[in-house]
This record gives structure tokens, sequence and C-alpha cells, in this order.
């Protein structure tokens, strides 16, 4: 059974309330039967300094990814990852996690793609609820073993590879990394470790606009309005365009998706997660350097 | 697992590592987090002359003094915030396995003396960057001091 919605005015706002929660909802609905918490950082031992009590951890790198091709685990890898944390197909998954949930937004998004339904993400993350002096514990969680089914995940929906970018060279598209990587001028940096990629640029047509610009100061979500001054006044976008969306692996994107999808109520976004850790290195890809959009 | 070339403290903290399995070197990290020491006031005042490692996912600022006579021996300050258990986990090993060693043993490190912590599977190897980062960066502060 699915956990009430949050009727929080500020979330109303959103085109998907429904995905969203406040840390007084949580607060108030932590231990319900139903509920799963699910923090999700980008440091890898954060959550083990000390989490919200009850809530169990997903690490992107080392569980959501196959630790040998370069895609996301699979339906039955899936279903132990859920199973051993007491996550049923039934279960509501509340997310949390650090810098202004970018990677609770990535582990929603990868949920999402095995279309769990009820997933939700606690407006102001990891930050907030420790700004607010919530309860934090480092009791590890000891969840029953339940099961979830095993679910073909759906990469046609939410998900762009790299032969669906080129076909959609031309549409919108958003690159939300830092404006130096957009412009090529990052990979201009000697002997330092880079950030993988043998060119630099972006996808010609995409529009920049950094992932963050969509948080708030406490690491929440800005107002519909402020969101919509970003995306649709400023940078032009349609409710009912096709957008893909892209970053350097596909985590900061899915923040961004997470924004156009659920808080915008845009139809058709798709995140692009080979990004360009695989643009950059593609032979014969076409590049556009500096700050201009381009056209491909 | 080699620790060929590696100080002493260094090579020890490598054999910690090699010694568990996946899980405990995670554990193994997060008790190194908390034990990197405090910065001294000189620098907790000056954090404008530190020098920031970019690589790092979370904000690190590091400085390096080198004592100008006898062996030269290296001595190393680290700051990065408590919500950044793993990069302050990684300065840990550098002070543990670094601090007070004579500035050739430090020029010394392998490059990649990283890879023998067997961290690639628990931590990943995108987040092992950062770790590379720091002591391509330490050394740099070293050898200008040395030069």
């Amino acid at each position: 059974m699915a956990l009430p919605q949050d009727t929080d005015p500020k979330l109303a706002e959103y085109a998907h309330p429904e995905r969203l929660v406040t840390t007084d909802w949580l607060a108030a609905n932590l231990g319900a039967a139903g509920l799963v918490v699910v923090e999700s950082d980008e440091d890898v031992l954060l959550y083990d300094t000390g989490h919200i009590p009850g809530a169990v951890k997903v690490d992107w790198h080392t569980e959501l990814n196959d630790p040998v091709t370069r895609d996301y685990v699979d339906g039955a890898r899936f279903a132990e990852i859920c199973g051993e944390r007491g996550i049923t197909r039934d279960t509501t998954v509340v997310f949390y996690g650090d810098r202004n949930n970018w990677w609770a937004t990535y582990a929603l998004w990868v949920f999402s793609l095995f279309g769990h339904p009820d997933v939700r993400i606690l407006d102001g993350g990891r930050a907030k609820w420790v700004a607010e002096g919530r309860e934090m514990t480092s009791e590890a969680p000891k969840p029953e073993q339940v099961d979830y089914p095993v679910i073909e995940r759906d990469d046609a929906t939410i998900r762009a590879f790299k032969e669906d970018v080129l076909a959609h060279l031309g549409r919108p598209m958003v690159d939300v990394r830092s404006p130096g990587e957009y412009s090529g001028e990052l990979l201009h940096m000697p002997e330092y470790p880079q950030e993988g990629a043998v060119r630099g640029g972006h996808i010609p047509g995409a529009a920049s606009v950094p992932w963050a610009r969509a948080a708030a100061e406490d690491a929440t979500f800005k107002p519909r309005a402020e969101l919509e001054a970003i995306y649709l006044d400023e940078q032009g976008l349609e409710p009912d365009d096709e957008v893909v969306a892209y970053c350097r692996i596909g985590e900061r994107s899915s923040h961004t998706w997470f924004v156009l999808t659920h808080l915008l109520g845009f139809a058709h976004v798709r995140n692009y997660d080979g990004s360009w850790t695989e643009w950059g290195n593609s032979v014969r890809v076409p590049i556009a350097q500096g700050t201009e959009r381009g056209s491909a | 697992m080699s620790t060929d070339g590696l100080p002493p403290q260094l090579a020890e903290l490598v054999e910690d590592f090699s010694d568990v399995g996946p899980k405990d070197r995670l554990q193994l990290l997060l008790e190194l987090s908390r034990e990197l020491p405090e910065l001294p006031a000189r620098y907790a005042d000056a954090a404008d002359t530190m020098e920031q490692v970019h690589e790092c996912q979370s904000p690190l600022f590091l400085a390096v003094e080198v004592e100008p006579d006898g062996d030269r021996l290296v001595h190393l300050y680290f700051s990065a915030p408590p919500e950044a258990p793993t990069t302050r986990g990684f300065a840990s090993i550098m002070h543990a396995g670094l601090d007070g060693e004579p500035a050739a043993a430090v020029l010394g490190v392998p490059d990649d003396f990283y890879v023998a912590l067997g961290l690639a599977q628990a931590v990943s190897p995108l987040r092992l960057r950062g770790m590379a980062a720091m002591l391509a960066r330490i050394k740099n502060q070293v050898r200008a001091e040395v030069a």
C-alpha cells in the first residue's frame, strides 16, 4: 500500500507533487509499514557516519552499475538489491542524499528504469534533515528479506543511447555540466587526471543549464515559478518537447531529468547516461566548443 | 601485494587494506577518516594559502611543508569537511603514510601505489582518481621546495 501523499503547499505547485516529501512528512511517517527510506550519496562512506533512522543505503557505483559491462544492473540483480532491503513492488521508496539530492535523483531514475511505482525524493535531502537537527543514527537497520519480482529494464522511455542522441540532433538538449566543461576549457589542465574524455565541448545545439541551478540554498528544489523562469522562459523549452539531458556520466543530468519530468511536467525527457565520457571519446560525432550552442 | 618503494608507514597501511575484504576496507577507510588531524591554527585562519585538490569530488585543501635542513622531512596538512568522509579517508592515508618522511621517500612513492589498497571494487575507480591527484600535487609541491 502506498503511503498518503504529502499535501505541503509548496509541493502542491509542482506537476507531480506525489514524487516529493518534506522533512516534516518523513519525520511523521518514519517507521510506517510500506515505507523504505533509501540514502544515496556521492560519498560512499557518508551513510556509515550517520543516517536517518531505519534508512538503508544504495551506492550507485558499487550497487546500481553492472560491475563489468558499462550498464545498469539487470532485473535479477535489481530484485536482489530491493529484496534484501525490504523493498517490495508495493513499497513507497523515499530517496535522499548529499549534494542537493544529486545521487538520490540518480538512484530514483534507475529505480524508474525498472518502473518501480512509488518513488519519491525527500525535498532538501540529507542537508536539510541535518540542518533541522533531526534524528540521525549510525545503527545499521536489519530489514526483513522480501520478494521483489524480476522486472525487465525499460531502456526506451527515459534513457537515451548515443544512437538516440545522434537521431535527436537539432531538437532540444540540455547540458547540465559546469560552464567550463560545456565550453571545453576544462580539458586543458595539464598533468592532472582528466575528466576521462579526449575531446572537450558539448553536443551541438545543447543548452547550458548547470544542474544545481534548480536547487535552492537549503538544498530543496526551487519553487515551480523559479524553475519555469529558468527552463521555460530563459531556455525556451516547452513541456511537450522531447528533451535529452546529459552530463559526464548521467548522474547530474538525472537531477535535471527529475526537475523537468516530475516538477515541471515534461512528458518526454530522456537521460543520456553515456554522456560526455562517451560522446567526448567517440569517433566522428559532432562537437561544439565555446559558449554558443552551435548546430550539427 | 607489492609494497616496493613505499615508506614503512604507508607500506603498513597498504598491507592492512589488502589483508581484509572489500567491506572491511570501507570500514578501515571510515576509521582513518576520523583520525585525520585537525588543521593547525596557522592554516585554519589562512585557507587561501592552501592548494585545492580539484580532482576530489569534495572540497579538499592541502598544504605541504618541507624542513629546510637535514633529510628535508615533509609535513602534510589537509582540510576536508566532515560530510566528505571518503575524501578525508584518502587524506588520512596520505597523512599517516607520508607525514614526517624525507622528501626523497615521498618523491619515490609510485604514482599508482593506491591500486595496491584494493579500494577500486569497494569505492569505484572514479572516486580513486582524487587519491592519485592528491599524491601528484604533494609531489609537485615537494619538488618545488627541494629544487
